[in-house]
Order: structure tokens, then C-alpha cells, then sequence
């Protein structure tokens, strides 16, 4: 039996179904803490309180003692794709994750056990203006399209600094071949993001034309159709985020003048370590800031870095993240959120918004999620103690209202998956055995096939 | 021939030897197998049958066929004949190349170059065309004395479909009969279609991911389609009109009637369908080992699988030590369950080869039977299918009037491992399997060319 059937089985809790997770403490994010119940019907938050009625039938998830806070959202990660990194160009827009979305990746599982719902799974940092990215729910079972953040705004990579200019120097065994890839500076990113833009204004005004033909009612074939160019475009229409690694204080300004100069708004700074010297600039350009708890000195860039980058730029009127951008991370990203606590003494409610609400805005789709309100999607994550304690465990984690990660089923199903195996790797032990009883056996040849040439 | 006084002595002895082979093989009048079991596949089965061959053709087939005086009977009891077996993809009869590119080799990051080589600059302007050759044709390379010819005609296969197989788009494939005499001869219909590949050459070039690769199939059938619309305008109002350039690469890619796109895993098969559906052009998938988890999404889709009878194995160089997933293992047991799969939720598919030696193909066949696809629907996929995914249905595959003569003719059963393959007939001709090889003997005929 595949492992779709098996999760079809296992998950007689329908979407259709009512839900009631009741005796909780329900941490909403932005209306309060209370102890109460949810109700969920269709996917849906119907109601959140201390008094919720369970309506007859419902499923009822007695979470007594427990904690239960929305879905966790990553807004940089880079599990769930069979690729991340198309980095001998200097500009890639052409590729994206869409593309080449894996959903059998483990990291998927194992970020739901860490209380994630929703990802944005970016490109790498190997040229200034990288891949589209994709925003996506954790709904492990389900196919590339089922995984998709339906309605999310579209996003591309940018990526400013170290990995950008050495992708492109000699000497450096992770880029192009040695000397051959332009930028090799910080002058060059920016150059290559200003000419790239440039073009995609032509690009724009070339469709424009020919639209303008087509409203004359004037004979003209549409203009070749360019894959780099055209989320360009919509980076300057406004209908696609850049989403922009970066650290140093200085390239961060830098980009803020490009985006000014070419009317548009870049959506999020990532990493931004040094966020913190201009964390002013960011907040009067609207712009919002993804960045790390205390992780840093990883390379030159990152050693400006300091721990309460978070809070002061929340305090500075930045609408602020923390993400995971590694799998690991990703599964734990609860107790980063408690670091801005005591680093910059945040309160509760503003640690939990920065993995919660705060990335919801800066994906766009803080109207389906990222707190506990009625309406939204539900996707819950149900904690054993509150999530902000290093003890907190994840018991379950809802998504559309469907349970997708259950602590204890987890447990129950480990012992038939060990057998399982045993069973197939005793079973293949034993055909070896009987093909070596056999001299002749044409395994032995193989190597000399002429024919293997696939 | 008055021009006989021109011919060396040379070419005249290769001339009367060519003719000599020629009329050995070939029987001089019709050919009629009596008495067989005749697996016609388009068809019942007969169980004593005749079928007679002219000209290539088969003339006729049935209970009750008048055989002409001058018939070369052939008393065929005790022996099944089928159409000759296809291999749905291959490269026999193509001149060896260096080691392709494969799905496999697609994430792996480009080493560091040797200082003897130059590097070669990244172009990103519209008309770079890296790793592709779309306007390379199969039908065109043909080596009729590369030795796999006759290896594979001995294990049953009167037919091979061969395609270029280095680069993102690496050719055009022919429909081939293993004649192996004339090049000309051997070509049943080209292009079949376009061999693409999802590989990439590393960090280093570009695309060098496989989300590169993806976009960059992409905007070649864009521009092919930008190409056409162009073209078009062009020839109506040539005057005073800008004059469209010419691409080489675009013009391969309109001439292919399919694209033969990769599909090994579950995940690639949805990948693919949903990648050749954007496209708009018909396509074919192949690899297909862990598709029984997507039946259902293939018969759905109305696409083509092609899948390899090179059944995933545990690598000879594996670390014992090192411990397998449970997936790995899975795969390694279902696999062979995936024609079965496809038969039951009444997807099209058909077999190749994917490396496996000829003399291994019916013991890979085997275990997809035992796996639980129907002998009928092997036979089947191994023949009136494949013809069917390749537009020559209407010339090969089944045992039927009209068609082209190739037929597999086995003492017994073809999935009884014992079952001895007795002739092939290819174009109408009369092929027998050479000896087997006595233990030992393969280094010796492996190695053409050499010096010793």
C-alpha cells in the first residue's frame, strides 16, 4: 500500500468535519490568551473562547494542561525542492521552485513535528536576482500542487554581498568556473539588479506596444515570450515580492535606493543581520525584516551581528520575522522566537508574532493565517507545555482543519515500520544468498554490457 | 550494366557477398509458418495458425490459409509466434558515444576543471542553446554493423526505437527494424520524437539545476511557438517585412511529434504530465519504476509510460555497512509491480531495454509478470503498444495482413525461461539467434577494434 493510501486511512478527520479542541490555553497571537475551545468546521476557525458550544457529532480533542498557538510560518526555508540553486547566470528569474517542488522530502514531516504549517521555500543566494520562490503549506501526503499556499502573492529571490560576488570569483569551488561569472563586487550586484530591471522595463514596453496595436486594431504578433523578463515585470507592477538576502548595512540602503529609483517596494530583507544600524530606514520604506535569533560569524558579513537584532527593530517600528533557513532550525523555531524575550525583552505575544502573524504579513496572507481567529485557516499547532519553554513538545498540528502530525500515532506506528523493513532487507539478503549458489547468473556480466549505455 | 568495368575488384567481391547473404536469408517466394500458436495481439489467439510472408509483408494469417504452391512451408508445431518484440527506447544501432548525461547525474556539482581545459563563458542571450541538438536525427547515424544489432534480434526484438541520447535535448529518434543491412532499409518512420533529458553539467554552466533545466525546456518550446507565428507572418507579407532568423534548434523541436520526457519517481511523473500539459505537446514519459504509486494519474492523463526493464538493484559498490531506507527498499521491491499497476488502471505503456543486456530481457520481463501483469499484456506492451505510442500501428506490432513481416517465433512459451527463441523474422526475413557464447568468450567479442 502506497503511503497516499495509508494517509488516507489513517485520517478519517475529513475537512468536512467539525472539530472542537476544547480545555486548552488558546494563544490567539493577536486577540489575547484565554483558557477556552476552538471550533473548526471546513478548514475553517469558526470560533475561538472560553465558552464554544461543541456541536453534536463533533470530534472533540480534550487538550487539557496543553497549549495551542497557530501554525508556525517559516519565511525562508529551502526544504521540499529537488534544486535550489541555478547560480552560473547572474540572473535566474527564470527558474523556480514551482518547478521542482519535492514532496516526499522527510524535512516536510519533520517540520510539522516542530509546529510548522506554512514555508516560504526560496531560491539560493548565488546571484543578485535568483529564482522564484514558493510559499507553501506542510501538508505531508500530498502531491507538489497539493502543497502550494493557494492565493499566495508569487516572490523571487535577490541576494546582495559575500555569497553573490564569490558565486562569481576565482578560486571558489562552490561557483562558476573560475573568473567567468560577473558580479565580483558589491558594485556589480548592484549593477546587475539596476541593468536586469532596466530591461524588464523595455520588456514591459514592448507587450505595452503591442497591446496598444491590438486596442488600434492594428496588425502585430505578440513579442517573444522571455522567462528572465517576465517576473521582472511583475516585480515592477508590484504583483511579485522580492524577498532579499542580505547583511551589511550598507547593501541594505543600497537596495532600498534601487527599489526607490524603480518604484517599487521590496517585501522582505533576509538575514539582515546589521538590520539593527538601520532598522530606521527599513521601517520609514515600509519594509519587513526576516532574520535569525542569534546565529552569526558564519563569514565576514555575518559578524556584525547581534542578538537583539530582533527587538530593536520591532521597536523601531519593523515588521520583523525570525526564520529557519536550514531544516534543522526549521523544527524548533518556537524557542527562537523565546531569544528575542531575553534578548530585547519582548513580550509573549510580540515573541510569538515574530513566527506567526509577522511572516504571514510579509507573505501576504495574514487574512488566512498566522493567529487564532474565526475565519481563518485551521492550522494549529497543540503544544504539551507553552511553545515559548525549551520543554514544549508538539502532541498534534492541524492544517485546513485536517490532523497532520500526531505525536502519539507517531510513536504507535514505529514498531510496523521497523518490521517492514527488516522484512524487505531479510528478504533481499536471501535472494542474494540463492544468486550466488548460481555461477552462471548473468549478474555477474553486467559491468561488461555493451548495451548498458543508459 | 555497362558501368561494371568501373567497379574495382574490391567493391564487386563486397557487391556478390552482400548478394550472396542476401539470398541466403531471404527465401526466394512466400514463407508460411503452419501449424503455430499465433499470438496476433490485434487479435484472438489461433491455436494452430498459418502465417504467410511476401515481400516483407504478411500476406495473410488465420485457421484456414491456401497456401501458394511456391510457399516455403515452414512446420511451425509446437511453436508460438508472436510480432517481433520493440524496445521502446534504445540506442542500439547508433554509434557508441562517451558516457551520456542521465537523470542521475543531474544534481551533481561540477568538479573542478583540469588547467588543460578552457573554460568556455556562460552566454545568456536569448539564442543560446546549451546541450542541445534537436535537429540531430537518429535515422541519420545509423551503424548497421554495430554488434548489438544482432544481440538484440537474438533475444527477440525485431524492432528498436533509437534516439540521441547527449544533452537536454538531444535528438530525434527513429523507429528502426534490426535488419541491420542497409541504413535506408532500416528505417521504419523518423522522427519518432525528441529525446529530452533533465541533465545539467553542474554549477558552473548554465542551466546547472534542475529547476534550470525545467526553465530552459520551457522557453525553447516558447520560443518555437513564437518561432511559428513568426515564420507565418513572414510568408504571408514577405515585402518590407523584417525577415525572421533561422533556429536550428527550434526547427528540430517543431519537427519532432513527441517529446520523450523522464519520469522515474512518482513525484517526476506528476511533474512531467503537468510540465507536457503547459507545454501543449504531446509527450511520452519513460523510467517508470516507482509509477505504481500513480497509476491512476497516468491512465488519467491519457500519456504514455515507457518503462525500464532495468529493475533498481543494490549497487555492486555499496557500502555493506551502510544501512538502506525503508523508501530504497520499497522501491526495490514494488518496482517490478508497476506494469502490472498500469495494466489495471488501463494506462498506456510499453517496455524498454534501460541497459539491460538483451539476454537479461526476459528474465526482467519475468518478474513483471510475477509481479502480477497478464502474459497478454506483456506481449502486448511489448509490441502493439509501443507501435501504438510511436504513430506505427497502422505498419507494425500485431500480426495482421498488410503489416511489415516481423515476428518472433519461440519454441513454447516466451515467458518460460526455458523457451528457446527459434527465429526472428525481420522485414520478412529470416533471422536465427547466434550460438550462446560459452563462459569466457564475451571479453573477446566486447572488445571491436582492438589492436590484438
Amino acid at each position: 500500500m502506497n503511503r497516499y493510501a495509508l494517509f488516507l486511512l489513517a485520517l478519517p478527520l475529513a475537512a468536512g468535519q467539525t472539530t472542537v479542541i476544547r480545555n486548552a490555553t488558546v494563544l490567539t497571537v493577536t486577540k489575547g490568551t484565554f483558557q477556552g475551545s476552538i471550533l473548526i468546521r471546513d478548514g475553517k476557525i469558526v470560533e475561538a473562547g472560553e465558552k464554544v458550544m461543541a456541536p453534536e457529532g463533533a470530534r472533540v480533542i480534550d487538550a487539557g494542561g496543553q497549549y495551542v498557538m497557530p501554525g508556525i510560518i517559516d519565511c525562508h526555508s529551502h526544504i521540499a525542492a529537488d534544486s535550489i540553486n541555478e547560480g552560473a547566470v547572474a540572473v535566474s528569474s527564470m527558474v523556480g521552485i514551482e518547478d521542482v517542488i519535492n514532496p516526499d522530502d522527510i524535512d516536510i514531516y519533520r517540520a510539522l513535528a516542530g509546529g510548522v504549517t506554512t514555508a516560504n521555500i526560496l531560491h539560493g543566494s548565488a546571484n543578485p536576482i535568483g529564482g522564484k520562490c514558493q510559499v507553501m503549506k506542510m501538508r505531508w501526503g500530498k502531491d507538489a500542487e497539493g502543497l502550494k499556499f493557494e492565493g499566495a502573492m508569487p516572490g523571487i529571490k535577490f541576494a546582495l554581498g559575500e555569497n553573490v560576488k564569490r558565486s562569481g570569483s576565482p578560486g571558489n569551488g562552490f561557483g562558476a568556473s573560475p573568473g567567468l561569472r560577473y558580479p565580483a563586487s558589491r558594485m556589480g550586484v548592484e549593477d546587475v539588479i539596476r541593468e536586469a530591471l532596466t530591461e524588464a522595463r523595455a520588456y514591459q514596453k514592448e507587450w505595452r506596444d503591442y497591446q496598444a496595436k491590438l486596442d488600434r486594431h492594428e496588425q502585430a504578433i505578440a513579442p517573444r515570450r522571455d522567462l528572465k523578463l517576465e517576473p521582472l515585470v511583475e516585480v515592477l507592477e508590484g504583483k511579485r515580492y522580492v524577498h532579499a538576502h542580505c547583511y551589511r548595512a550598507d547593501e541594505i540602503l543600497m537596495l532600498l535606493k534601487v527599489s526607490d529609483d524603480f518604484g517599487f517596494k521590496i517585501r522582505t530583507l533576509q538575514h539582515v543581520l546589521e538590520g539593527y544600524k538601520v532598522a530606521r530606514e527599513i521601517a520609514e520604506h515600509g519594509v519587513g525584516a526576516s532574520t535569525f535569533s542569534d546565529w552569526w560569524a558564519y563569514k565576514a558579513e555575518a559578524y556584525d551581528a547581534i542578538p537583539y537584532n530582533a527587538a530593536i527593530m520591532v521597536r523601531k517600528g519593523v515588521l520583523v520575522s525570525l526564520n529557519s533557513d536550514s531544516a534543522e532550525l526549521m523544527r524548533h523555531l518556537n524557542t527562537e522566537a523565546a531569544k528575542a524575550m531575553k534578548y530585547g525583552g519582548l513580550n509573549e505575544t510580540e515573541a510569538l508574532s515574530l513566527v506567526t502573524i509577522n511572516p504571514a504579513k510579509q507573505l501576504g496572507i495574514e487574512g488566512r493565517v498566522g493567529s487564532i481567529e474565526p475565519g481563518k485557516d485551521a492550522d494549529l499547532a497543540i503544544f504539551d507545555k507553552h511553545p515559548l519553554s525549551n520543554y514544549a513538545k508538539v502532541e498534534k498540528v492541524f492544517i485546513d482543519g485536517e490532523l497532520y502530525f500526531d505525536r502519539q500515532k507517531d510513536l504507535e506506528e514505529r514498531p510496523a515500520k521497523v518490521a517492514r523493513k527488516k522484512a524487505l532487507v531479510d528478504q533481499f539478503k536471501a535472494q542474494e544468498k540463492k544468486e550466488r549458489k548460481k555461477p552462471e547468473s548473468s549478474e555477474d556480466k553486467k559491468g561488461e554490457d555493451p548495451g548498458g549505455v543508459r | 550494366m555497362y558501368y561494371h568495368a568501373s567497379l574495382s575488384m574490391k567493391q564487386l567481391t563486397t557487391m556478390l557477398l552482400a548478394a550472396a547473404s542476401l539470398t541466403y536469408a531471404q527465401a526466394p517466394g512466400p514463407i508460411a509458418l503452419r501449424g503455430a500458436r499465433v499470438v496476433t495481439v490485434s487479435g484472438p489467439v489461433l491455436e494452430h495458425g498459418t502465417v504467410l510472408l511476401r515481400n516483407g509483408l504478411i500476406e495473410a494469417v488465420g485457421e484456414n490459409v491456401d497456401l501458394p504452391k511456391d510457399a516455403w512451408v515452414i512446420d511451425a508445431q509446437g511453436v508460438t509466434v508472436y510480432p517481433g518484440l520493440i524496445d521502446a527506447l534504445s540506442t542500439v544501432g547508433l554509434p557508441e558515444a562517451p558516457a551520456p548525461s542521465t537523470a542521475a547525474r543531474a544534481e551533481t556539482p561540477a568538479t573542478p576543471r583540469g588547467g588543460q581545459e578552457l573554460p568556455v563563458p556562460v552566454e545568456q542571450g536569448p539564442q543560446f542553446r546549451p546541450f542541445t541538438t534537436t535537429w540531430v536525427r537518429a535515422a541519420d547515424l545509423l551503424n548497421p554493423a554495430d554488434k548489438r544489432i544482432e544481440e538484440t534480434r537474438g533475444a527477440g526484438f525485431s524492432s528498436v526505437v533509437a534516439f540521441p541520447f547527449t544533452g537536454i535535448f538531444a535528438g530525434e529518434g527513429a523507429f528502426l527494424n534490426l535488419s541491420g543491412e542497409k541504413q535506408g532499409r532500416m528505417v521504419v518512420t523518423s522522427p519518432v520524437g525528441q529525446y529530452v533529458t533533465m541533465s545539467s553539467h553542474g554549477f558552473g554552466t548554465y542551466p546547472g539545476s534542475l529547476m534550470g533545466v525545467i526553465a530552459y525546456i520551457r522557453q525553447v518550446s516558447f520560443d518555437a511557438d513564437h518561432y511559428k507565428l513568426e515564420l507565418a507572418a513572414y510568408a504571408s507579407h514577405p515585402a518590407g517585412q523584417k525577415r525572421p532568423n533561422y533556429d536550428r534548434a527550434v526547427e528540430g523541436l517543431l519537427e519532432s511529434p513527441r517529446l520523450l520526457l523522464p519520469a522515474e519517481d512518482a513525484k517526476q511523473v506528476d511533474r512531467m504530465l503537468r510540465f507536457a500539459a503547459e507545454l501543449k505537446r504531446p509527450a511520452v514519459l519513460y523510467g517508470g519504476h516507482e509509477a505504481y504509486k500513480v497509476p491512476d494519474l497516468i491512465a488519467k492523463s491519457g500519456v504514455p509510460i515507457l518503462v525500464s526493464l532495468k529493475w533498481p538493484e543494490k549497487s555492486k559498490d555499496a557500502d555493506p555497512d551502510q544501512e538502506e531506507s525503508l523508501r530504497t527498499l520499497e522501491l526495490r521491491d514494488r518496482a517490478p509491480s508497476t506494469p502490472a499497476a498500469l495494466e489495471k488502471a488501463g494506462a498506456r505503456f510499453a517496455f524498454y531495454s534501460g541497459g539491460t543486456a538483451p539476454k537479461d530481457m526476459r528474465k526482467a520481463l519475468k518478474r513483471a509478470v510475477d509481479a502480477g501483469l497478464s502474459e497478454a499484456a506483456a506481449v502486448r506492451a511489448l509490441t502493439l503498444s509501443a507501435a501504438e505510442i510511436y504513430g506505427v500501428a497502422d505498419r507494425v506490432g500485431s500480426i495482421e495482413p498488410g503489416k511489415i513481416a516481423n515476428l518472433l517465433v519461440v519454441k513454447g512459451n516466451l515467458f518460460d525461461e526455458k523457451a528457446k527463441v527459434q527465429y526472428i523474422f525481420v522485414d520478412g526475413v529470416k533471422y536465427e539467434p547466434l550460438p550462446e557464447a560459452p563462459p569466457g568468450d564475451r571479453e573477446g567479442r566486447a572488445a571491436p577494434g582492438g589492436v590484438e
